[in-house]
């Protein structure tokens, strides 16, 4: 049986097609709110699901139980704040009872009604959410850029953003289906914003040797520069599924939503989102969601023993190498040699290599998987 | 933090609970662990099914896309 969503009931705020037209009349009658791509990403989430059990954007009671204590006015497990920033002037007219329109791209994408306009700190955020107030680190950067007030409540989605890989998108509601029709009941969630290499490949397989499917989910959106685009993540793994993965064992789709590169945190966060979507298990890599020294390599998975009700089980697969003597992939627990034979699988060195237009050797990447990278003339962002 | 209410349980099963968290882990207390089954079945309680011509729906987006 797939995962119950998180807080016992799948959120849908997207709005029937008979009201869809005169909420968009309405809309531009209203106060505008421009969002950029990551706040539309959310709406899209929050009206879809993914964020259950929220239903918008945050009050100050959840922003602050989420800061202080990672968990919501209610005491669900929740790690990441999910908000909306304004500038002043932008809501100049705009009162708490309130609805306004959020636009994107100059149209108006969702309704929201304001329970709550507040003032946050942007450091203390930082600091809660990172660890840190560096602003070299990326999310603590995209943090101090953002506006001054907040605004929080339940919002309902009028219109849908159109998604370039349409393809490859699902939703929870249609997860939850399709696990369900595959008579999978154990599912162990993939998170990557990354071109597969075969460290990757083997956590999978190593997952996926024991529940009945695999479920895999990258992240399209926002990512730090030198991050790889979206596109040669999605073409990498259709390459790698095609050739070595068993056809009725994988599921592939996208999800849009940006890096908030907060390590432990946000491993949490990843995984409840996964649990919304019907996952049972979670996959946690080394250093998830970490961007450079910021966290402990496995600090992701020790943040989970205070979570006992995440409802959702973590799958703390060690980090694979090759390993010269033993012929093969293999992680520290299984392989006896010393690291003069190990040949770790760095992400950083796959970029190097490709920078040059070099073809990583095989026991790093497949061939059919360089070969997509190999093929975009800029595969980075 | 949500305002709390008292309840009363047996001593045996008081007793029990105890020593199920000294031997397992993962609750400070037991009213800890009594709160996290109590959600864990009343949460099952809420989820509600979606209509079956949305199922359709459901069911025929997945065909189009080759996902089944």
């Amino acid at each position: 049986m797939v995962s119950r969503p998180h807080g016992g009931k799948l959120i849908d705020r997207t709005v029937s097609s008979s009201r869809r037209e005169r909420l968009l009349d309405e809309a531009r009658e209203l106060p505008r709110i421009i969002l950029n791509s990551s706040l539309a990403a959310d709406v899209m989430n929050i009206a879809h699901g993914v964020y259950s059990p929220l239903e918008g954007f945050m009050n100050k009671e959840d922003y602050e139980h989420v800061l202080e204590e990672m968990r919501l006015s209610n005491d669900l497990p929740w790690t990441i704040p999910i908000v909306l920033d304004v500038d002043k002037k932008e809501i100049s007219d705009v009162k708490e009872g309130d609805d306004v329109a959020l636009y994107y791209n100059n149209s108006p994408i969702a309704l929201l009604r304001v329970e709550e306009i507040y003032k946050w700190d942007k450091k203390r955020y930082a600091f809660k959410v990172f660890r840190t107030i560096d602003p070299e680190h990326p999310g603590v950067f995209k943090t101090m850029k953002r506006k001054e007030m907040l605004v929080g409540g339940p919002i309902d989605l009028i219109s849908e953003i159109p998604e370039p890989f349409e393809k490859f998108r699902l939703w929870p509601k249609e997860t939850r289906i399709l696990f369900e029709l595959k008579g999978w009941k154990t599912i162990a969630a993939f998170q990557t914003r990354n071109v597969p290499h075969r460290g990757h490949e083997y956590v999978q397989k190593a997952a996926l040797t024991f529940v009945d499917g695999l479920f895999i989910n990258p992240l399209v959106g926002w990512k730090k520069p030198g991050d790889y685009k979206d596109e040669v993540i999605v073409e990498a793994y259709q390459a790698l599924i095609k050739n070595y993965y068993p056809k009725d064992a994988v599921v592939f789709s996208v999800l849009r939503m940006e890096m908030r590169y907060a390590g432990p945190r946000e491993a949490i966060f990843h995984a409840i989102v996964r649990k919304n979507f019907g996952a049972t298990h979670f996959i946690v890599g080394r250093d998830h969601a970490g961007v450079g020294n910021y966290y402990g390599p496995y600090e992701a998975w020790e943040i989970f023993k205070e979570f006992p009700d995440l409802g959702i089980t973590p799958l703390f697969v060690r980090e694979a190498f090759y390993c010269k003597k033993c012929g093969g992939m293999v992680n520290e627990k299984i392989c006896p040699h010393s690291e003069k034979y190990r040949i770790r699988m760095s992400g950083t060195k796959i970029r190097e290599m490709i920078r040059r237009g070099e073809r990583p050797p095989e026991y790093m990447m497949r061939p059919e998987v360089a070969e997509v990278v190999l093929r975009h003339p800029n595969p980075f962002v | 933090m949500s305002e709390k209410v008292k309840v009363e349980i047996s001593k045996e099963l008081y007793e029990k609970a105890k020593k199920f968290i000294e031997e397992q882990g993962g609750f400070n207390n037991v009213e800890e662990l009594i709160e996290f089954l109590l959600k864990e079945i009343l949460e099952e309680e809420e989820e509600t099914p979606l209509s079956e011509e949305d199922e359709e729906k459901v069911k025929e987006r997945l065909r189009s896309l080759g996902y089944i």
